[in-house]
């Protein structure tokens, strides 16, 4: 009986990470005849944080719209190849449009709340705009939860009322993650989120960024180095060159592509020689 | 000596006043900028003064009808009863219905041509629409009386069938009959409102067209990569961002309608009277009036319709400066930066 109760400390459950799988097979894209992407194939795993790197105009943030099916709300922007969500292709005919992207969340450069729309209703617009049913008696806790996702919770508590516009660039941009994590994505992309915003923020959001890992797949563009090594474990290096498509020349674990690049573009780009 | 040097050159720039700032505006710009602000003042002189012509003439009536004008429905010169109290209830029954009938129409075409219509047809309903404000007046007046008016009559006598009981549709016949009165139904504010909504349509839908697309892209993307449909972007994002362009572009249409002459004046058969019911026959309409008696009157009469001239023109104006005030009040703008 004593022997049972010797260890009595909260045993260590390996929980596998709750995000998804997805997969870029073969993705070009093309703005009118313009081709942008050219045969770019890269996994994204559950549990990690995948950073898109490279020089500007070399595609990586169609390739991030692409994951989505953000691309093609862009009037003459085409597509090929396939993207797969834990194994199906998000771009089969039979699949609903909205439905794959409120299972794939994005948030973008500039942060873009609904200026309209209190903090707590920007929270909330996401299920009330896709059409799933949030009781009542749910929606506070579902404000409380997402927010504190964010980071943003303690700062905005007392003023759920007020106009989401009314925040600080960082606290809007995390009013943004809070409102795309309200969704419960699968996987989120974030499409430079710290370039619009000051040292403390990109602090606190990269801290955010690392505690929704375990949840959340998350695929982040960003042009800071540092940053792609802080908060990555895996990197993908894109690169265009005189007018060609953009491909990714080198993609692994962030401590190699960083450490021990394999090839010498990415050396010179991570090691701040061009770009 | 040196110190006290410098505690006089660290006094003199004390004197805490704004100072004058020379803009330093090159000559063209002062030439522009001069000739720019006169043409605008030149409008607005022009403008004033057609209210202040008004106003004079419209002395001698006031002088001698007082305030009944404004009060006394009947415009019998001959007896000495002239008022603007029907015209002017008519005058509104006609705009009401036709910014009922032209504000969805126009909030439609404008959402479609927006949101839904596929880039390439996009140009073409734009010209099609604005081709609408290109037909003259007298044409659509044509149009309303010889050819509408005969299928209206019977849209205006199921109103008054199924909403009778409520006095705007009410009639003085038995709708019911199996001889029904149909030139009860003809020739009222109803149907000259439908011809004047055509007007208002082109208008209305090129103000809340030119605001729904300035609606924030980076706003729209947030919506539709939280799953949004289209329907939701537009509920979430247009329909918020584009409010002041709705009410303003309604009311601008207001503003036309309430001033729409010939048209009117070819459809309606003219009456006197208060009365709540738009399907019924019978109704006057402030330009409609001065357009009809103008050739006729006596030099007293030409005061009394030039008069009931000024009130339309006061209205117009009130109703048209809320427009502008609406239209210009962009919501992102003075929330955000709240």
């Amino acid at each position: 009986m004593s022997a049972q109760t010797m260890e009595d400390r909260p045993v260590e459950i390996e929980r596998p990470p709750a995000g998804a799988h997805l997969e870029a097979i073969g993705v070009s894209a093309w703005f009118a005849s313009h081709k942008v992407l050219e045969r770019v194939s890269l996994e994204m795993r559950p549990g990690i944080v995948t950073a898109l790197i490279g020089p500007s105009g070399c595609g990586k943030s169609t390739f991030l719209r692409t994951l989505n099916r953000m691309h093609e709300t862009i009037p003459a922007a085409k597509f090929g190849g396939e993207v797969r969500l834990n194994g199906e292709d998000i771009y089969d005919a039979g699949r609903r449009i909205t439905e794959t992207r409120r299972s794939i969340g994005m948030v973008f450069q500039k942060p873009n709340p609904f200026p309209a729309m209190s903090i707590g209703e920007n929270v909330l617009a996401g299920p009330k705009l896709n059409g799933t049913r949030v009781a009542r008696s749910d929606r506070d806790a579902l404000v409380e939860r997402s927010l504190t996702r964010a980071g943003l919770w303690n700062e905005v508590k007392d003023r759920l009322f007020k106009p989401g516009g009314a925040l600080s660039g960082g606290q809007q941009q995390r009013l943004c993650i809070a409102r795309s994590l309200a969704v419960d994505p699968d996987i989120l992309l974030m499409d430079e989120p710290c370039s619009a915003l000051d040292p403390g923020s990109t602090n606190v959001i990269e801290r955010t960024i690392g505690e929704l890992k375990d949840e959340v797949t998350i695929v982040i563009v960003t042009h800071n180095m540092q940053q792609a090594a802080r908060v990555s474990q895996q990197a993908a290096f894109f690169l265009a060159t005189d007018g060609t498509p953009g491909v990714i020349v080198e993609s692994g674990d962030t401590e190699q592509i960083f450490g021990d690049p394999k090839d010498q573009r990415t050396s010179d780009y991570v090691n701040g020689k061009f770009g | 000596m040196t110190v006290i040097d410098i505690e006089s050159r660290m006094a003199e720039p004390v004197d805490d006043e704004p100072r004058a700032i020379d803009p330093g505006l090159s000559r063209e710009d002062k030439i522009f900028h001069g000739s720019v602000r006169s043409i605008g003042f030149f409008v607005l002189i022009v403008f004033g003064s057609i209210g202040v012509f008004l106003g004079y003439q419209s002395i001698p009536t006031f002088s001698h009808y007082g305030f009944s004008f404004l009060t006394e429905t009947q415009w019998n010169p001959e007896l000495d009863q002239v008022g603007i109290a029907a015209v002017i209830v008519g005058t509104f029954q006609v705009a009401l219905v036709a910014i009922v009938v032209s504000l969805p129409l126009a909030l439609l075409t404008a959402l479609y041509i927006s949101e839904y219509a596929p880039q390439r047809l996009k140009s073409s309903l734009v010209s099609l629409v604005d081709l609408m404000a290109a037909i003259p007046s007298i044409v659509y007046g044509a149009w309303g009386f010889a050819f509408l008016q005969e299928h209206a009559k019977y849209v205006a006598r199921w109103l008054s069938q199924y909403l009778g009981w409520i006095p705007f549709f009410s009639v003085d016949t038995d709708p019911n009959a199996a001889l029904w009165a149909q030139t009860q139904f003809t020739a009222s504010a109803f149907i000259a409102g439908l011809a004047v909504a055509m007007m208002t349509i082109p208008m209305a839908c090129a103000v809340m067209r030119g605001v729904f697309a300035q609606a924030p892209v980076g706003e729209r993307e947030a919506a539709v990569a939280l799953g949004a449909t289209r329907w939701g972007v537009i509920r979430s994002v247009v329909l918020p961002f584009g409010r002041g362009g709705i009410i303003g572009g309604s009311m601008l249409g207001l503003g036309r309608a309430l001033g729409e002459t010939i048209a009117v004046l070819l459809i309606i058969s003219p009456a006197y009277d208060i009365k709540w019911s738009v399907v019924e026959v019978g109704t006057q309409t402030t330009s409609s009036l001065i357009a009809g008696l103008f050739g006729e009157a006596t030099s007293f009469q030409l005061s009394a319709l030039l008069t009931a001239g000024f009130v339309l023109f006061i209205i117009t104006l009130v109703v048209n400066m809320i427009a502008a005030v609406f239209v210009g009040r962009s919501r992102s703008g003075s929330i955000t930066e709240a």
